[in-house]
């Protein structure tokens, strides 16, 4: 018997606004405990909430970008629950009119589009977070610093029978919230989070299983293991005659495995109800038209324009647009030196390893656009060697050191001095007579190996042009 | 001489002509309070040396002679519900006791900045739920007019030290009744003012779409002096309503020939005492004497006011007071072993009887499977109530209506039945559901000496109607020129 696994995600975005969703605290990541709080986001007595219209206006623009259908008359829920990260023992979302309903988005798995559905996209405010001593103490701490951050959430259709099909919804979705400019994104840092349904039915049935709603998936890598892991666990089970239970897991990362959390007997009743302290909040046809008239340009306009204004190779456009902060790193790089391939080369090689190797977001890279337009600049006006680049690259990245900084303290510049090549050349020719004889007998490959021996002596610093030109001059003369 | 006797408005024009200081008010004021105090216990907390300190400055302010309002040096008590960032805000609940917020309400910033002289916070019912301050989780307020019986509530302790000329003036929040009904109860003068009209931000929510921050006065004129004040367009409150302040005493003395009085039938129907509803049939006859047009209305579904009233502030209060689990501040029990039970200890031991009930209520009409049969429901019986003022107004330009059924009850008398309890409020909660202003003026004492107020309501926005005809009857029938017997 096989069976197909059925998924939906809900994905949690903290967009990026300046400022909370409900009063005015700040949002920057990394503050000291409790320092970005105020009596709305403490849920103090007495206090009320004011929405943030530039958080609301973020989650109209994605839902428009996902092709929802957008609400005209959207209210804000309290769903209640109690747990100490939430001050006010509910949070405000929303749940009877969120902001758009029943859109797509399209997903390339391996080279095959789908479309996956959305049911909503809506908007709350996040919760603080609790900190429990690793040394198992009694007491755990709160921090409210993220308590009231605008929260996004977009629910998808169960539509996805892959953990590939998954894994290109995360990366559509992430790319695409990032190219709409709502959110950073960084999932290292929490501010985009999966949650996965998934649930085994008989390929062919229309019916759907009972589901598991996976929660604490930090990563998208996670969100893969979690998938694998479950599909696996709930074959097993149906496979052997048992029968699976609705319920929430939590994924373990310690031990790569899911455990159940709470079943549905056990679901809480959230009591959702409109929240007196907020209005409706009409969005008119004239707000939805100048909404999608600020959408930013996306990863098809920016690919088509690349090509056309760098005159970029489609390949190079593509990669270099294939995620937001990587085309505004390629952009700016180009600001401070107009060289396009020559950018889009070394982004493609050695920083988007590195970016890979480090899970880094393009901004977060000590190699800023200046560092590397700056080196470029430098290979270009023959300072350096683009092998002598490679290394000036390491050490920015180690050190954060501007490139001609490097260069001017370990002595890197390129020896572009004929008569201190010639000296070189000559030593190194009256130190391998044999092979200077096999070259003459008509062996050029041997070249190769004196080109190496002179690059050695100068510690790779010598024009490699000049060592070429001078070394066949020196060689043919004799 | 008597200071502490004096009206709001003559208090401020003494000040203003300098024939008295605000130390000397506030002294006079807090003597008398201290003196009454035993016998009404209104009051949960004195703010004797912040009120010098505020006094001194008022003082010095009309000495320079510049910026001044009509509450510069005004000795004022605040119902324990609004938050003052230099007095604890209990709710006169445990759970909040000794609880400093960090922070003003938006009214006591506007009152401070006026030269309010704060005075100290006053007893209600625990977190506003409840019609005679029986529900204090820390003293019983009496009537200062009989201290056998209530003051009403649940602004009980505004009230009675008003009464008791223990402030000058009070703030209550009134959220199905709560400043009119104690207003009718003590002998004084009790606004709602309409939804949105005042600031919400940091009244401490009981029922958010049905509170109102209102103030207690001596007569109707002072009323109108604070509204003044407490008006107008909050960007902390969604809520507020972005909606021109008139200058509301400008009201006061304007004649009411031609005015409407709709009579609503269902408002004289059973239950109502026969000395209240004389009362106030009188105030009505006293009102056409003086030009005023009473014609009988309809409000067809104000046998559901109650029930609707119930559902929609008990859901609302359920989560409004869910953050008191004593996480983050107030009471937290001790000795819990886990988080939930931390939640449900400090619970049980921190909140009120009628607290508890009201919680539970809400709980229960909030729930999966039973939100579409009561709360949708209340929801739309409200709509319902709602559109019969609207309809009324096509006929009407103001409503008079009895406060309460009875004057005042005795104390304890119906603590055992909370329905009884819930049924005094059937007069004035329909217009917290239609978000209406309405106003409670004395019109009388019963034979037993006790004070009983004639209710008036207006439309949204139209509290300028509801202070020219309290007033226009006040000054023609003058009750409130007598005082308790303290």
């Amino acid at each position: 018997m096989e069976f197909e696994p059925v998924i939906g995600m809900e994905a949690h975005a903290e967009l990026a606004t300046k400022t909370k969703v409900f009063c005015g605290c700040s949002t920057a990541f990394g503050a000291a405990p409790n320092t970005q709080v105020c009596p709305v986001c403490l849920g103090l007595p007495g206090a009320l909430p004011v929405l943030n219209k530039t958080a609301f206006e973020y989650v109209i623009r994605t839902a428009i970008a996902l092709n929802c259908t957008i609400t005209e008359k959207t209210v804000f829920d309290r769903k209640n629950y109690y747990y100490p990260d939430l001050p006010k023992n509910y949070q405000i979302s929303q749940n009877y009119a969120c902001i758009g309903y029943n859109g797509w988005i399209e997903i390339n798995v391996n080279g095959e589009k789908k479309q996956v559905g959305m049911d909503n996209v809506h908007l709350e405010e996040d919760a603080g977070k609790n900190l429990h001593p690793e040394t198992g103490g009694a007491e755990s701490l709160v921090d409210l610093n993220r308590a009231g951050i605008a929260l996004m959430e977009i629910v998808s259709r169960p539509d996805m029978h892959s953990a590939d099909d998954a894994l290109a919804y995360m990366e559509t979705l992430k790319n695409l919230l990032q190219y709409l400019e709502v959110s950073d994104c960084k999932m290292q840092e929490g501010r985009l989070r999966f949650e996965v349904n998934i649930s085994m039915r008989r390929k062919g049935e229309q019916k759907l299983g009972a589901r598991a709603e996976i929660k604490n998936l930090n990563s998208m890598r996670t969100a893969l293991k979690c998938i694998e892991y479950e599909i696996k666990r709930q074959t097993d089970i149906l496979s052997n005659g048992g029968k699976l239970n609705q319920e929430t897991r939590l994924w373990d990362e310690a031990s790569f495995c899911t455990r159940a959390m709470r079943s549905k007997e056990q679901a809480q009743d959230y009591r959702y109800f409109p929240d007196p302290d907020l209005v409706e909040v009409h969005i008119m046809p004239e707000w939805q038209e100048k909404i999608r008239r600020q959408i930013p340009e996306l990863k098809d306009a920016k690919l088509a324009r690349f090509i056309a204004d760098y005159g970029l190779p489609e390949y190079d456009a593509d990669i270099l647009t294939s995620s937001k902060p990587l085309a505004t790193y390629f952009e700016q790089c180009q600001k401070f030196h107009n060289n396009p391939k020559s950018i889009s080369n070394w982004i493609m090689t050695e920083l988007l390893r590195e970016l890979k190797c480090r899970e880094m977001e393009p901004d977060d890279c000590p190699v800023t656009p200046r560092h590397l337009a700056c080196m470029i600049k430098m290979i270009d006006e023959k300072t350096i060697s683009g092998k002598i680049g490679k290394q000036v690259f390491s050490e920015m990245l180690t050190t954060g050191k501007m490139p001609d900084v490097i260069v001017m303290e370990s002595g890197m510049s390129q020896i572009l001095d004929e008569k201190e090549i010639s000296a070189i050349v000559e030593k190194i020719i009256s130190e391998n007579q044999d092979t200077v004889e096999s070259i003459r007998a008509g062996r050029d490959k041997a070249m190769a190996f004196l080109v190496g021996q002179i690059m050695r002596a100068t510690r790779g610093k010598a024009n490699p042009q000049l060592v070429n030109q001078i070394l066949k001059d020196k060689i043919s003369i004799k | 001489m008597d200071i502490h006797t004096l009206t709001l408005a003559e208090a401020g024009k003494q000040l203003k002509q300098k024939k008295i200081t605000s130390r000397q008010l506030t002294q006079a004021v807090l003597q008398r309070l201290k003196s009454v105090e035993p016998q009404i216990q209104a009051f949960l907390s004195i703010a004797e040396k912040t009120a010098f300190t505020q006094a001194d400055e008022a003082d010095r302010r009309i000495a320079e002679g510049g910026d001044i309002s009509p509450l510069t040096g005004i000795p004022i008590a605040i119902k324990d519900n609004i938050c003052t960032a230099d007095a604890a805000t209990t709710c006169a609940s445990r759970i909040l006791e000794n609880f400093h917020p960090p922070y003003d309400a938006t009214v006591i910033a506007k009152l401070r900045r006026a030269g309010v002289v704060f005075i100290g916070k006053t007893n209600m019912d625990e977190f506003a739920m409840g019609s005679s301050t029986e529900n204090s989780g820390y003293k019983i307020t009496r009537n200062p007019w009989d201290r056998e019986r209530i003051p009403g509530g649940s602004s009980g302790g505004s009230a009675a030290a008003v009464a008791a000329d223990a402030a000058i003036a009070a703030l209550g929040s009134d959220t199905g009744g709560s400043v009119r009904a104690p207003a009718s109860y003590c002998g004084v003068v009790g606004l709602k003012p309409t939804y949105g009209r005042v600031s919400r931000y940091g009244l401490v929510a009981y029922g958010s779409s049905l509170d109102q921050i209102g103030p207690l006065t001596k007569d109707v004129k002072d009323s109108a002096i604070m509204l003044n004040a407490l008006a107008g367009h909050d960007p902390q409150d969604s809520t507020s309503a972005n909606v021109p302040v008139p200058d509301y005493t400008s009201a006061c003395g304007k004649d009411i020939k031609g005015l409407r009085i709709g009579i609503p039938k269902e408002y004289f129907a059973e239950g109502i005492d026969p000395e209240v509803e004389q009362l106030v049939k009188n105030a009505i006859r006293q009102m056409e004497s003086l030009g005023a047009l009473p014609i009988e209305i309809s409000l067809p579904h104000t046998e559901y006011a109650i029930p609707c009233y119930y559902i929609c502030a008990m859901a609302e209060a359920s989560s409004n007071l869910a953050r008191y689990g004593g996480a983050h501040y107030g009471y937290r029990a001790k000795n819990a072993g886990n988080i939930l039970e931390m939640y449900s200890k400090t619970r049980a031991e921190g909140f009120g009887t009628e607290v508890k009930r009201r919680i539970m209520l809400g709980t229960y009409v909030l729930s999966a499977g039973y939100y579409d049969a009561w709360y949708l429901k209340a929801i739309k019986a409200r709509t319902l109530i709602k559109r019969d003022f609207e309809l009324a107004w096509e006929k009407t330009d103001i409503i008079a209506a009895p406060v309460v059924p009875a004057p005042a009850f005795k104390i304890g008398e119906k603590s055992a039945d909370p329905l009884t309890m819930y049924l005094s409020d059937i007069y004035t909660i329909s217009l917290n559901l239609a978000g209406m202003c309405g106003i409670s003026i004395p019109c009388g004492f019963s034979k037993k000496g006790l004070p009983v107020g004639l209710q008036l309501i207006a439309n949204i926005f139209k509290e300028e109607t509801l202070f020219t005809a309290a007033y226009a009857y006040e000054q023609s029938a003058g009750f409130f020129n007598r005082k308790p017997p303290l």
